[in-house]
């Protein structure tokens, strides 16, 4: 096991270093860092003494992979490509265009992303479940084709609907939650049931519809029939037979998104005015902070990373069929 | 006339549209399936509503420069025709059917003296002269009479089908699948022309901040709709079956190559990738200003890019599709005898492997078309979307979303947008659901 992981493991760094790599293309190589001096500074009238400036500011002033004036291990170094690219590898972050500590950021942020994300993820899972398991019970019945139906008119609607729309009825008409806002502890819970309960609705359509894809699969398969034909009720065959069996590929799904919970969701965050690292990567985004924007990009790879890892430690645990090859 | 890039590229996708038409007539094994949708009432309705659709958008790709005009405006044959609405601007908000402007304003009579009260807006019920009490009426006799009209024209159309089609073409208006099509584009013809009626008296959508009619703009975030969810299908798709064909034919390195790209890639949080990329794009037009010489060359510019860095991040799932659909099919006895024989790998590839995955590629186009709608308009919120300038549901929500806390609500910029992109979105979901079910092998059977 530990073998198999340590490989699984290792397969991973070759995928973060293109990350890095394709990142460090995308910020340096597509647009020098004069471009982006310029760029920040403003179009018109920029010196080049303060670009020059901007750039020793930021640690932009030295050469992109290879340094020739510098002596020794430095020529290696004394470039943009050591300082700011590999430095990602090791997460040292650095500090944001703004000159303030990205990893401080990133450690205080995470938390509320995840208080949002999380509920969202678990609520949202059992509900989805629930609904699709009765559409599996009542399969061929008009009830199945009605709730067919909504989920497709749900699954139309963009979700900056769902949650403009909630923040209206619930917030200010009704005026049961805050419209947005954020507080320490437990006084969170109450700006965060809006969010959840928006979370959670907008994904019903199409959660509903997958997971009855999944049980309708398990539903036609021949240990179900040989359960009914032992004179098991469909609500037994369903709770015993198909629900486990279905829930494998439904929770190796969850494994994955699980390490992306603490990245938050970009709109959620910035809709209702969470301090989360979504709404930190928004901000990022609209003052066009390249630094924040680059630790961002690998910390997510990294997570998605280790969530691929998760997975197959997973498969290896639930399915006994996968075997440790 | 004047040619932008995202024009040409939507050109090409008529042609190649066209080809594989022409190329796939008669064949009996695309023909199946192709019937089982004809016969579907929900498909056929889907498919008339979005090539309802599909036409605002190829009337609004067609760009020129107005002979007499000084300003050298690009318009398009939609802008042409929808004139008034383009050049009829009030000051500020307006609602729907409104007569007087949103806000009071502080206005001189003819007599000298001021009066608080609502100003009456410059266009929009500009004809009456009692709008209290005529307004209602008159709303209604026009609506009735653009229903009538575009009624007369369909039921015209459909007298001339019915009086010219020989007897044995004459299913095509009579089976039960026909009779709701012909009910889908009645309503769509009538209603179509009455709003097109009212709009040239009132604005029916009402107007936005700068006064600007919002029906008017949603129209034409259709085609920025349409581009982005058919473009970067067509920018996706060569790539995806190209190294997923070949990935699960060759196996071997190529496969840990090609495997390692996607994987790469798809590790990267998709909006993270796309907002560093467009900022990249930012940065390359504003120093490159000159090579963008006009606003909407920019804007088309930016919005190819935008296709271009979706197609990107979206072709990995489709290629790990294809790549395990591929390893199962060169086991395939077929395939196993074609090698035996000696026929070389290019021809199998060509000729039996690329046919038997195009019902894979068929579905995943239909499917993404709806979910790049709706990722433009989230895309657009955060500012990494298509640009500020243009067009654009996206941009539509986003400037109105803030309206919501004004009192009186705003709330006619938003519902146009939700209308527009609801109907769009929702037909191409039925749509490619009915799609799904009839060229997927596993389904096929129940319909």
């Amino acid at each position: 096991m530990s073998q198999y992981i340590i490989r699984r493991f290792l397969y991973s760094l070759p995928l973060l270093m293109g990350v890095n790599i394709l990142t460090f293309v995308l910020f340096f190589v597509v647009n020098s860092p004069d471009d982006m001096a310029r760029m920040q500074l403003g179009q018109k009238h920029v010196t080049e003494q303060s670009i020059a400036n901007w750039k020793q500011q930021h640690g932009y002033d030295v050469p992109l992979l290879w340094n020739d004036d510098a002596q020794g291990e430095k020529k290696i170094t004394d470039t943009i490509f050591y300082q700011k690219s590999v430095g990602l590898l090791l997460f040292r972050f650095g500090v944001s265009d703004s000159g303030r500590n990205i990893g401080a950021d990133i450690k205080e942020r995470a938390m509320p992303s995840l208080a949002v994300a999380l509920p969202t993820l678990m609520i949202g899972l059992l509900v989805n479940i629930c609904f699709a398991l009765m559409m599996v019970l009542f399969r061929n019945s008009y009830l199945e084709h009605a709730g067919l139906v909504l989920c497709v008119i749900l699954m139309s609607i963009s979700s900056l609907f769902y949650i403009i729309g909630g923040q209206f009825f619930v917030g200010k008409v009704l005026r049961l939650v805050p419209i947005s806002g954020y507080d320490d502890g437990m006084a969170a819970i109450k700006f965060l049931i809006l969010p959840v309960l928006i979370g959670v609705f907008s994904g019903i359509g199409s959660g509903v519809r997958w997971y009855r894809t999944l049980f309708l699969e398990e539903v036609e398969k021949d240990y179900v029939r040989t359960a009914r034909a032992k004179g098991l009720t469909e609500t037994q065959t369903l709770f015993r037979h198909v629900l486990p069996n279905a829930m494998i590929p439904i929770l190796t799904g969850v494994v994955v998104v699980l390490p992306l919970l603490f990245m938050g969701s970009l709109i959620m965050e910035s809709f209702f005015s969470i301090p989360g690292l979504g709404s930190y990567t928004i901000d990022a985004i609209n003052s066009q902070d390249f630094a924040i924007v680059r630790a961002m990009v690998f910390l997510g790879s990294v997570l998605y990373v280790i969530g691929l890892l998760l997975t197959d430690i997973s498969y290896t645990l639930v399915d006994p069929r996968v075997r440790l090859s | 006339m004047v040619v932008l890039w995202t024009d040409a590229l939507i050109y090409v996708l008529i042609i190649v549209m066209l080809a594989l038409g022409v190329y796939l007539r008669g064949k009996e094994h695309i023909q199946r399936p192709l019937q089982q949708i004809g016969r579907n009432k929900i498909g056929m309705t889907s498919l008339v509503v979005l090539l309802f659709f599909v036409l605002i958008g190829l009337l609004d790709s067609v760009h020129y420069i107005l002979a007499d005009d000084k300003k050298n405006e690009v318009i398009s044959l939609l802008d042409d025709f929808a004139t008034p609405l383009r050049e009829h601007g009030e000051k500020t908000y307006s609602a729907p059917f409104a007569t007087t402007l949103y806000s009071k304003e502080m206005t001189m009579l003819a007599d000298g003296t001021l009066q608080w009260a609502y100003p009456r807006l410059a266009f929009g019920g500009r004809h009456l002269d009692h709008p209290e009490t005529e307004k209602i009426p008159d709303i209604l006799q026009k609506a009735a009479y653009g229903l009538a009209q575009g009624a007369s024209l369909i039921g015209f159309i459909m007298l001339l089908m019915w009086g010219l089609l020989a007897e044995q073409h004459k299913r095509f208006m009579r089976g039960s699948t026909a009779k709701t099509v012909w009910t889908v584009v009645f309503i769509i013809v009538s209603f179509s022309y009455a709003a097109i009626h009212l709009s040239a008296y009132y604005h029916i959508f009402g107007t936005d901040k700068v006064g600007e009619d919002v029906f008017y703009q949603a129209v034409k975030s259709i085609r920025t709709g349409l581009v982005i969810g058919t473009l970067t299908t067509l920018i996706m798709l060569p790539m995806a079956i190209i190294f997923g064909i070949l990935a699960g034919f060759f196996r071997g390195w190529v496969d840990d190559v090609i495997q390692y790209i996607y994987t790469t890639l798809n590790s990267i949080p998709s909006v993270l990738l796309i907002a560093a990329s467009i900022l990249m794009v930012q940065v390359y037009m504003a120093n490159h200003e000159a090579d963008f010489t006009s606003v909407i060359v920019r804007a088309d510019m930016r919005l190819l890019f935008l296709c271009l860095i979706l197609g990107v991040t979206s072709w990995t799932g489709l290629c790990r599709l294809l790549r395990a659909e591929t390893l199962k099919l060169r086991e395939m006895e077929y395939v196993q005898a074609a090698q035996a024989l000696g026929v070389k790998q290019g021809v199998i590839l060509l000729r039996h492997i690329l046919p038997n995955v195009m019902h894979i590629v068929l579905i995943s186009v239909v499917l993404d078309f709806s979910s790049l709608v709706l990722a433009e308009a989230v895309l657009s919120y955060i500012n990494i979307g298509v640009d500020p300038t243009s067009y654009s549901w996206g941009n539509m929500i986003n400037g109105a979303r803030l309206e919501m806390a004004r009192e009186p609500i705003v709330w006619w910029s938003l519902t146009a947008a939700f209308v527009f992109m609801f109907a769009l979105v929702l037909a191409a979901n039925l749509f490619a659901d009915v799609v799904q079910n009839a060229f997927d092998p596993r389904r096929s059977g129940n319909e």
